[in-house]
């Protein structure tokens, strides 16, 4: 599944972030790299952004985005 | 000579960093190669003089955005003595990647940790000594917003340029930054300690109340509100003090020393040259105030809640939240609205919101419309009319980003971080409106002159003539244009006066009782008699609507540096306003 499909709350780890390259070193600076965990804090309403945090960094970004990085949604995360 | 250069992700406090170290002598300069002008100052480190430069912040060395874009092109053609980089204490465990990049450059490197200040708060724990010996670079700890060591800081960079030889960067290092994740992952784990649960507990708590499903949007508008009020209530009796001051030198001063100048010569002193330094003054107070507010908004980390708040619907339109919060300040005045589009960072979008701003409905336009609306409606219709002013006013803004989203597309995702909530400082906050006001002084303020003496010439040559008279160059421009605006029910007379309008919109008012060749305090009852409701609409629509002031159109030309994308954002808000009073105009004629 992808960062998108998630709910405010869901632990994630990310598997894939598939973007063209240098959109893909962008999301990574910001802190989304395989192998990290996230948590989906909010989203927007009306399609709007979604609100995650990585690491100890929060960031928002937009649905497209969300798109291409793919997840593993984890059960029983830690709090 | 030696050549420093600060890097950091953005939002490290680089900015801040920098002021503290150059104080306020920060000059905005170009270099060899780059497009964009850069802040640079010279300073003295030690028995060094060295030019400091503030690179735009950076996520990678590759470059994805324009400005990053720009650092890199810095970074390959400018051989350099030092690099500063900039990393926030508390997000090592992304931002130290950048410093492994940077080590690689081969040039010489100092790592300045900030805020530290916030991450001894959150309990997480720096092995500076460690770190020195992984990165085989000094590292210092501090705080750049409450100067805490600063001094170290200074003395590290003093040492390290006393000895540092001017080094080009390895070229080869810009395009492979994979390969860096593994050791990063493994310089943090062995050079910090975190606690278990790190979320800011008192950041999270406010923006359950701020970024509240139902709540959030409401409260967006509320602290908009208040922060307009604020810029601008303050902002209003310090510019009538400055109006007042300058009028009193006039008299005082001015008026006696041209007294024996011939009267083109004096017109020019008094109505040309001096109107035009007085209107580049009048915005000094709105600048320093918008600028001060604009910090709290974003240093304190609002402006990225904003962004969340608007986007699903700015997004629609190509733009980003950020967008329609310069928007909203546009109503008290263009120029700083547009000053302050400098925090995005993507061209396209900047651009596109900078060809929205000048529709939003200002100060200066509502006194004109007020003026006239209560001129001409009656008490119960005057007020719609006004509303309906400004539904136009945000249907023009919006329709323009539709149809320009995608000539300027903004090629930036939106990806911002959401910084914890933070206290500005004063000291920031006051430099910045500073550095601002004398920016805008020195690039827009020429320009604003020039415009002023060029259309005090128009309605005052020839000069035996009365001033806007139909003998005058601006009369027979008016003649010549009658074919245009006559079908938009705006006669040679009103036409005089929009060309008035262009100095500033307030002085269409001004220019009317010229005109009319009546006082300002008859105004309102010669105008009823003169022009009817149909006409004063369509013309209050195109007032609303046409060529920003001249101010505004020096401040496009400062912050876009093209002067074919200030052509376009005159001459698009002109077609558009000529095309909707028309198209009210005739409609509403034939209605009636």
């Amino acid at each position: 599944m992808t960062l998108d499909q998630l709910e405010p709350g869901d632990f994630a780890f990310i598997i894939d972030v598939a973007a063209e390259p240098a959109l893909r070193a962008r999301i990574e600076a910001m802190g989304l790299r395989v192998g990290k965990e996230v948590k989906v804090i909010r989203r927007a309403r009306a399609g709007g952004p979604l609100q995650v945090r990585v690491g100890l960094t929060d960031l928002i970004i937009r649905p497209v985005q969300a798109r291409m990085i793919h997840v593993a949604a984890t059960r029983g995360a830690p709090p | 000579m030696k050549t420093l250069a600060i890097v950091g992700l953005p939002n490290t406090g680089k900015s801040t960093f920098f002021n503290r170290i150059t104080g306020a002598s920060a000059k905005v300069g170009n270099w060899p190669g780059i497009t964009v002008e850069l802040y640079s100052a010279r300073i003295i480190l030690g028995a060094e003089a060295v030019e400091v430069v503030d690179l735009p912040g950076i996520y990678n060395l590759h470059g994805f955005s324009e400005d990053e874009k720009v650092a890199r092109r810095f970074l390959e053609q400018t051989p350099l003595h030092l690099l500063a980089v900039i990393v926030n204490a508390t997000q090592l465990d992304r931002q130290l990647g950048l410093a492994l990049q940077a080590k690689e450059l081969g040039i010489p490197m100092v790592l300045l940790v900030n805020m530290q200040d916030e991450a001894r708060r959150l309990g997480i724990e720096i092995d500076r000594e460690r770190l020195e010996a992984e990165l085989d670079t000094p590292v210092v700890m501090m705080s750049a917003k409450h100067g805490a060591g600063l001094d170290d800081a200074r003395r590290v960079l003093m040492e390290r340029l006393h000895t540092a030889r001017e080094t080009r960067a390895n070229p080869q290092v810009f395009e492979r930054d994979d390969a860096i994740a593994a050791r990063l992952d493994d310089l943090y784990n062995r050079t910090v300690t975190q606690p278990r649960n790190l979320s800011d507990g008192l950041t999270d708590r406010i923006d359950r109340v701020l970024l509240h499903p139902r709540f959030g949007l409401p409260l967006f508008f509320l602290a908009m509100l208040l922060v307009f009020e604020a810029v601008y209530t303050l902002g209003a009796p310090v510019q009538e003090g400055v109006a007042w001051l300058l009028g009193h030198a006039r008299e005082m001063y001015l008026d006696e020393v041209t007294k024996h100048w011939g009267t083109a010569w004096r017109s020019f002193a008094l109505d040309g040259a001096f109107d035009g330094a007085a209107t580049v003054l009048s915005f000094v107070p709105i600048i320093v105030l918008f600028f001060v507010f604009m910090g709290i908004l974003e240093d304190s980390g609002y402006l990225s809640r904003a962004a969340f708040l608007m986007d699903a619907f700015m997004s629609r339109l190509g733009l980003d939240g950020r967008a329609f919060v310069m928007q909203l300040m546009g109503f008290g005045c263009n120029v700083p609205a547009l000053m302050g589009t400098r925090v995005m960072r993507s061209r396209g979008l900047r651009l596109l919101t900078m060809l929205m701003i000048p529709f939003s409905l200002c100060s200066a336009r509502l006194q004109v419309f007020v003026f006239l609306t209560t001129a001409i409606f009656s008490p119960t219709v005057a007020p719609l009319v006004l509303f309906s002013l400004y539904v136009a006013s945000f249907g023009a803004g919006f329709l323009t980003a539709l149809l320009y989203r995608r000539g300027l597309r903004n090629t930036e995702p939106l990806l911002l971080e959401l910084p914890p909530y933070r206290f500005p400082t004063g000291r920031q906050m006051l430099l910045r409106g500073w550095q601002e006001t004398s920016h805008f002084l020195r690039e827009a303020g020429p320009l604003i002159m020039l415009g002023v003496i060029l259309v005090w010439f128009l309605t005052h040559y020839p000069f035996d003539a009365a001033p806007a008279s139909a003998e005058t160059l601006a009369g027979r421009i008016a003649t010549v244009f009658a074919p245009v605006f006559q079908p938009i029910g705006i006669d040679s007379l009103l036409t005089v006066a929009l060309l008035f309008g262009f100095v500033a919109k307030e002085v269409v008012l001004g220019a009317l009782a010229v005109i009319y060749g009546v006082g300002q305090d008859n105004l309102a009852s010669v105008v009823a008699t003169r022009i009817d409701g149909i006409q004063a609409y369509s013309f209050m629509l195109f007032v609303l609507i046409y060529t920003p002031c001249l101010s505004t159109v020096a401040v496009l030309k400062q912050e876009s540096r093209s002067w074919s994308f200030t052509a376009l954002a005159i001459a698009w808000p002109l077609v558009l306003a000529w095309v909707v009073s028309f198209v009210f105009y005739r409609v509403a004629t034939w209605i009636v």
